[in-house]
This record gives structure tokens, sequence and C-alpha cells, in this order.
């Protein structure tokens, strides 16, 4: 077997290994929530044996380790549950199946995150680089400010700044990112210019300071120097002879700043009305609907998981001797 | 006939195309209006007159993914206004606050418990059928029994049998005499569906309302397009609705400001001046049943001493808590819970003010010493902790302690409320004072947050309200109902200090009837129904 193929293979096991332990971390602080479904549904009108009734109805009256046994075998199988909400105050279960609610809302995440990886990646990499090729002048400085500054502002200040920008003053875009299955894809690209805008304004800095750090850091080192005294361009040097030895931190903050828009990006849902699944999760906790957040969070971790699974691979194939740690 | 009897009679002619804009404007420069005064007033007019067409939409600071299409289950806004959009019901209440048939063309009974329906003829569900009879019964039969789990299922436990006679007519038996039983009717609960091959069709957004259900996607929107068929002339004037669910304040107020909605609810009072300065957008401000209260139990000393809830209603600054808690958008309470917008509040009560004296007087009769202590919490409404802070500031010049208790948002309603001697508390009201009452006050309500049962007041007061569910007779419900509200004022636990208004914005684009229903927010959540683009 390929020792790449061999080490890939480990680290799926190693991930797996490592979503059991989220998924008890998940389960455990859910478990910590104050208050619970049947409260938080009923608000004002709950007594007691309505919240009982309610807690029988939905399962919560068993003990934690049989729920969360029972949640992994349903997850294993593919199946994560129904949602608690819909069982409000009718008769008839009503309740929407998990993956009926998360999948439209998952796949608008993956969007607004797609699109945005699209605009920051490229522009954090050219960004960087130029940077670290025209080291300590102007360029590099205007750069590194500018970036610097956007990422120091909360995300929804820079969004509101956008707005006043780009929908008050000088209308371009819609402030409201409320698309749907049915919109179509350019309509969708024209809604979700606002949200992505601001997303690379904030993941930007974060990126290209990197690309630039590992590509100046690589700089010093004699290989380089030799590269120099046969005559290569300072060009050449960085994108032959640096680059290729950069890959791996500038994959693994790449795969940071992607996880990162799909996880945490709620606030800006909010702000710009976009259905995220983060403003889901969020109204799933308000609400106490436990299969949601559950799968919200597995979701999530899956994410995180597999990125970094992925900036792995990127840095052992750039540079082979990672497979042979010391 | 004076020049302004004049002027509103041209105008109704104008309305109703009886003359055109040249005549109209001719005769009002015959009243010596300037002309471009009378030219405004022209286009004012054209624009009072609704128009078919366009899409509103409609931003709601409302809506969850708990939603249902499911009226058995409506608890906000959003549900409210999407199932008033594709529903009728027996009954409305109109813009003006008063009750008028529906989907009954008339109703009637001669000693409030037996009460007649007779149906509006040739109406249409949106799949095609008829209404019938058999509908109204199941529509409302769905919300009864043992084993419904309907939120209406109270307000239609006194129905004893529901007869068809004929397919025009429904004959509803009451175990007990209730005047206001054609307003419970109105409730938004209680949406008229079809029944489809012998079954209810629940769920589906199946109604005979102005507008057909496109697609609803719970917290995110609800997409409606205009049914032809409408059988309620003169109205439905939008082509398509679209309500969308914008939770946060300052998001639905740009989206507001920029144009991407024309209408949104719950404006926040601390930036409403600031919204109200756009160029083009209007503010509307009604006064509702929203109201916040304080109730304190009888059950729990030292609550049940009279003088001592006489002191410590006398020791709020009511104006002061308008002011800074609803920041001066919202009306004084008088310690009962009837608002200026139901039919019978008692205008007549002396509206109580803080007065030190009075206060220190009863405190001290009370024989009460040491701190009261106050629970509360933003989850009762937002500023309820500042204004309990105010509270006990204001009481602190009678010489009373209050000591506010913060308690957590998590679990407030199942473990203060309702529980702990004083709290706060917000009640969202409800259309008729019997309703209200029923709820929150009468001895035999669970929610009756005061305990307010014992006192010979409240013995008179539950003896007059049962009375007054009987009474056909319109002023003398006036009187049993101010003779109601005097005595929760006096007696009763709560202290309601102010009724909050609901703050509406939208853009001068859209137009409105000059009366605008204030039982629910957005025109009664009728909006899609009753405004139109001018």
């Amino acid at each position: 077997m390929h020792p790449i193929v061999a080490t890939v293979i480990q680290r799926l096991f190693l991930g797996i290994a490592t979503l059991f332990v989220v998924s008890i971390i998940i389960f455990s602080s859910i478990e910590m929530l104050p208050g619970d479904f049947g409260q938080a549904v009923l608000g004002q009108a709950a007594t007691e044996e309505t919240v009982a009734a309610f807690r029988k109805e939905l399962g919560l009256d068993k003990p934690a380790y049989i729920r969360y046994f029972d949640w992994v075998a349903g997850v294993i199988q593919g199946d994560l549950g129904t949602s608690f909400s819909g069982r409000a105050a009718s008769g008839v279960d009503r309740s929407r199946p998990v993956a009926e609610l998360i999948a439209p809302r998952l796949w608008n995440t993956l969007f607004l995150a797609g699109m945005t990886a699209i605009i920051a990646v490229p522009l954090a990499l050219f960004l960087g680089i130029t940077a670290a090729l025209y080291r300590n002048t102007y360029y590099d400085k205007i750069v590194s400010a500018s970036t610097l500054t956007t990422i120091s502002f909360p995300e929804f200040f820079v969004a509101y700044i956008l707005i006043l920008l780009l929908t008050a003053l000088w209308p371009v875009f819609p402030s409201l990112a409320n698309i749907d299955v049915s919109t179509p894809l350019g309509e969708r690209i024209y809604r979700s210019a606002l949200p992505a805008l601001t997303l690379t304004l904030v993941i930007v800095a974060h990126m290209m300071r990197m690309t630039r750090a590992a590509i100046i850091n690589l700089l010093a080192n004699p290989y380089i120097q030799m590269a120099r005294l046969s005559g290569a361009t300072q060009r050449e040097v960085i994108l032959k002879h640096a680059l290729p030895n950069a890959w791996a931190p500038i994959a693994t903050v790449i795969a940071f700043n992607l996880a990162y828009l799909v996880v945490g990006v709620v606030v800006v849902e909010v702000v710009f009305v976009y259905p995220g699944v983060g403003q889901l999760m969020v109204d799933s906790v308000t609400s106490r609907d436990i299969p949601v957040v559950q799968a919200c969070a597995l979701i999530f971790a899956i994410t995180y998981i597999f990125l970094n699974l992925l900036a792995d691979i990127i840095g052992i194939i750039t540079n082979p001797r990672l497979l042979h740690p010391k | 006939m004076n020049k302004n009897e004049f002027r509103a009679l041209q105008e109704l002619k104008y309305k109703t195309g009886q003359i055109d804009r040249r005549t109209f404007v001719r005769s009002l420069l015959a009243t010596s209006i300037a002309l471009p005064t009378a030219l405004s007033i022209a286009s004012s007019v054209e624009a009072a007159t609704p128009k078919r067409g366009g899409l509103l939409r409609v931003g709601m600071g409302h809506g969850s993914t708990t939603d249902t299409l499911d009226p058995s289950t409506s608890e906000n806004g959003f549900t409210l206004a999407t199932n008033y959009a594709w529903s009728n019901h027996l009954t409305e209440v109109g813009p003006d606050g008063q009750l008028r048939p529906e989907l009954a063309e008339s109703y009637s009974s001669s000693d409030a418990k037996t009460w007649v329906f007779d149906l509006r003829q040739g109406v249409e569900f949106h799949n095609g059928k008829t209404m019938t009879s058999e509908d109204v019964i199941a529509s409302l039969q769905y919300h009864m029994g043992d084993e419904s789990k309907s939120a209406a299922k109270g307000l239609l436990t006194a129905v004893t049998s529901m007869k068809a006679d004929g397919p025009n007519r429904v004959i509803i038996e009451l175990a007990s005499a209730n005047a206001d039983f054609p307003f419970i009717v109105s409730d938004y609960h209680l949406a008229i569906m079809p029944v489809v091959d012998g079954a209810l069709s629940v769920n589906t957004g199946m109604g005979t309302g102005g507008y057909i259900l496109e697609s609803f996607d719970p917290g995110v929107r609800a997409k409606l397009k205009r049914n032809p068929n409408y059988w309620k002339a003169d109205s439905a004037h939008f082509d398509e609705v679209e309500l969308i669910s914008i939770i946060d304040v300052a998001a639905r107020q740009n989206a507001m400001m920029n144009g991407d909605v024309d209408v949104i609810d719950r404006v926040d009072p601390k930036t409403v001046a600031l919204l109200g300065r756009a160029p083009n957008l209007d503010i509307l401000e009604l006064t509702g049943t929203l109201h916040y209260t304080f109730p304190m139990r009888l059950d729990v000393a030292p609550f049940d001493n009279y003088d001592l809830r006489m002191a410590l209603k006398y020791s709020l600054k009511r104006q002061e808590l308008i002011d800074k808690i609803l920041l001066g958008h919202g009306a004084l309470g008088n310690d009962h819970p009837i608002s200026t917008a139901n039919r019978f509040h008692a205008s007549g009560l002396e509206q109580r003010e803080f007065d030190a004296d009075k206060a220190a007087f009863h405190y001290k009769k009370s024989g009460h010493s040491g701190a009261i202590q106050l629970s509360s919490s933003d989850a009762a409404f937002a500023g309820a902790v500042d204004a309990a802070q105010l509270i006990a500031a204001s009481a602190a010049e009678a010489g009373i302690n209050i000591e506010v208790v913060r308690e957590p948002k998590d679990g407030y309603w199942s473990n203060v409320w309702n529980k702990k001697g004083w709290s706060a508390c917000y009640w969202g009201g409800r259309p008729t004072e019997d309703w209200m009452f029923s709820a929150a006050y009468t001895n035999d309500t669970e929610w009756n947050d005061t305990a307010w049962k014992g006192t010979e007041s409240s013995a008179k007061f539950n003896d007059i309200v049962v009375a007054a569910r009987a009474e056909l007779d319109d002023n003398k419900r006036r009187d049993m109902y101010a003779e109601c509200q005097r005595l929760i004022n006096d007696d009763g636990g709560t202290i309601c200090p102010m009724f909050a208004n609901y703050i509406i914005a939208h853009s001068k684009k859209v137009a409105h009837g000059a009366d605008v229903a204030s039982n629910w927010d957005l025109d009664g959540c009728k909006i899609s129904e009753r405004w139109w683009f001018a």
C-alpha cells in the first residue's frame, strides 16, 4: 500500500474516534442546558403536568445514558431522529425529520461558504504571495494594514458598514439575503453577495498573513540562498522554491477558515437574514429542540475533522518528509 | 352645507368615481383652497382608494422553525398573519375594533346560549369546494374533545352541541350563556378549513381566504398569491404577498430602510425616531391590548394584605416607566387589564398616580416591615429588570423597601411566574373583556397569577363576570365590566402600569384604511387583506 494511502486511512480512523469523543461532549453539554423543550414551548402556559407529559412523549424521562446510546445508534444508521418541534400543541405528531429540517439550511450554508471561499482563498493567496514578494514595501504595508483592519472589526460591524455603503448610499446589492430552494442561481449569487463579501473581509487577513509568514519564514533557509546564488529571480525563488514548502501551514489555515465559514457565521446570517444552519442551531437551542442541536453540532464537528484531515493530507503530499515523523 | 361637509361629499364622489379629478380639484378651488393644496388632496384621496396589484413584502419580528400551518398551534404573529391570509373565520374584528360577520352572513341568539350562524352562500375553498355547515362544524370540532391538544380548546369547552340546519346554517349550543361567543369564533385558531374525503384538511393551508398559499418555509417565509375567486368584495388588493421572518430588529429596520420590504412590525422604540426620519417611510403607532404587569399573589404573605397591595400600587411612577422602559411608546395602565383598544374600557375610573403619602399611609396601616422581594427577568418583557429597579427607587421615596431579585430567563414561566409572591409578567391581551378576565382573573383559571380569590371583592367580581357573559344589552354590559375593572383596580393583586404600543413602519407606497385594527399587530394581522399599494 502506498504510504500516503495508509496514512490517510489511519487519520480517518482517528477522525472517527474523535467524533465519538465529540458526540459525548455534545450530548453531555446539552444535558447541562437548563430547562427543557416542554418548558420552552409551553412558556407562560407550562404547568408541571403538561411538562411531564411532554417529557414522556419525547422520551426525555429515560436516563441520559440510554438516550445517548439511542442517539448514537440512530446516527450510525443514518437516522438523525425527528425534531421536537411541531409537537407543540397539536394532537397529531407533525414533527419533521431532522435531516429534512437541516438539509436545505446546510445547503445554503455550504453555498455561502463555497461562494466566500471562491472569492477569499485566491484573493488571500495572491495578496499573501505578493506581500511576501514585495516585502516591506508600501504595497506590503497597505495590504497588511487593510486586511488587519477588516479582521479587527466584529463581523456585524463590517456587515453594517457594507450595508451602508452598498445598499443605502450606492444601492448595488440587497441587504436581505433571504434565498430559498426555488431561487435561481444568478439571483442566489446576487442576494448572497453582501454576506459573502462580509465573510471575505473577515477571513482574508488570517489566510493572507499566514501565507506571507510561511513564505518569509522559508526565505531564510540555506536552500533558498542556494537558489538565489544560482541566479533565480525573486519571483522564481518564491513561486518555485519557497511556496511548495509553505503549502502545509497555508492549507491548515485555509482549512481552519473554511470550517469557520460553515460553523461560525451565525452573526452574519442574522444580519442578512440568511437562512443558514447556524441560525437554525441558535433557534433550536432557544427552543431546546435537542435532536436538531445535536445534529447541527455533529455536522459542525464532522466539518472540522474532515477539513483538518484534508489539510493534513495536502501537507503530507506536498512535503513527503511528514510521512516519516521522527 | 358648510365647507368641510361639501369637501367630504366631493371626496366621496371622487373616490367612488362619480366625478373626475378635474371636477374634484375645481370644486375644491371653489371652497377657496389653493391649487397646490387641492392637487395634493386629490392625490391623497386617490391614495385612499384601494388599488389592485403588486407584491407586498412584510418583514416580521416573529416566526420560528417550530411553526406549522395547523391553526391549532398558531402562537406567534407570523403564523397569525399567514393563517389570516389563507383562511377566514365565522366572524372578524374589523379595523374599527367592532365585530362583524365574515363567513357567517349573520349571527344571532335570543338567550346567549343558543347561537345561530347563517353562513354566506357560494363561498369556495381554494380547491373549488363550496363551503357548507359540514366544514364549519368539522373545523370547530377539531379543537374540541378530550384528545384535542389545540391551543383553542379552552375557548370551546362551553360548547355542548353543534348542529347543521341545512348546508348554510349552524346552530351551536353552549353550556352557559356567553354574549361574546361570536367574538370567540373570530379567534385565529378557529380557521374554517374544508372537509376533503371525509376528513378535515388540516396543515395544508387550504381555506377560503383572499390568498392561496404557494410555499411555507417555517421560520423563514410564506409566499401567497391572490385568490381570484375571493368572495369578499373590495378586499385582498395585492397580487402577491410575501411574509418574511426577520427576527433581528436591526436587520428588519435595515431591510425597511433599503426598500427590501414594504412593511415591518415591532420597530425598536429606541430607534423609531431615527427610522421615522427616513424619507421613504411612515411610522404607524397603535395602542393595543399588550400589557405589562407585576402580579402580587394573594396566597403569599405579605401580599394577602389589602393595604400593602394598595401601598405598592401607589408607589409606581407609571409615566416614568412608559418613558424609560417603553421610551414613550405606550399608554398608561390603571391596574386592570382592559385597554382602550377594548370595547368596554372603563374610562371613568380615576387614573392611579404615584402618591408617596398615600403609599406611606397604607404601608403603615399594613403593619409590614422589612424588604419586599420583587422577582423580575427580561423573560417577562424587555426591560422588566430595569422596570423593577425603577419601582424599587420610587417606592423608596415612600419609605418602602423593595428588593429586586433578578431571576434567570430560562424556566422563568415555570419556576417564578405564578409561583413567587411578586413577579414581572406580560399579557398579550384578549379581544374581549370576558376573555381577558377568564384567562387570568376569575377563580377557575389556573393562570390566575394573582391568586385573587377568597376576598369579598373577588367573589363579587366572579359573579359579575358570569352575569355579564349572559347579558346581551351592551349598555348594561358596559356598566358591569366597568365595575369589574374597578374591583381589580382596587382589591386585585395586579399592578398594570402600562400598555405597549404596536409600532409599524411602512413604505410611503403602501396605504391603509382610515382605521387600523389594534387587536393584533399589523392591522389585526390582516394586513395582506386590508392594505394596498397607493
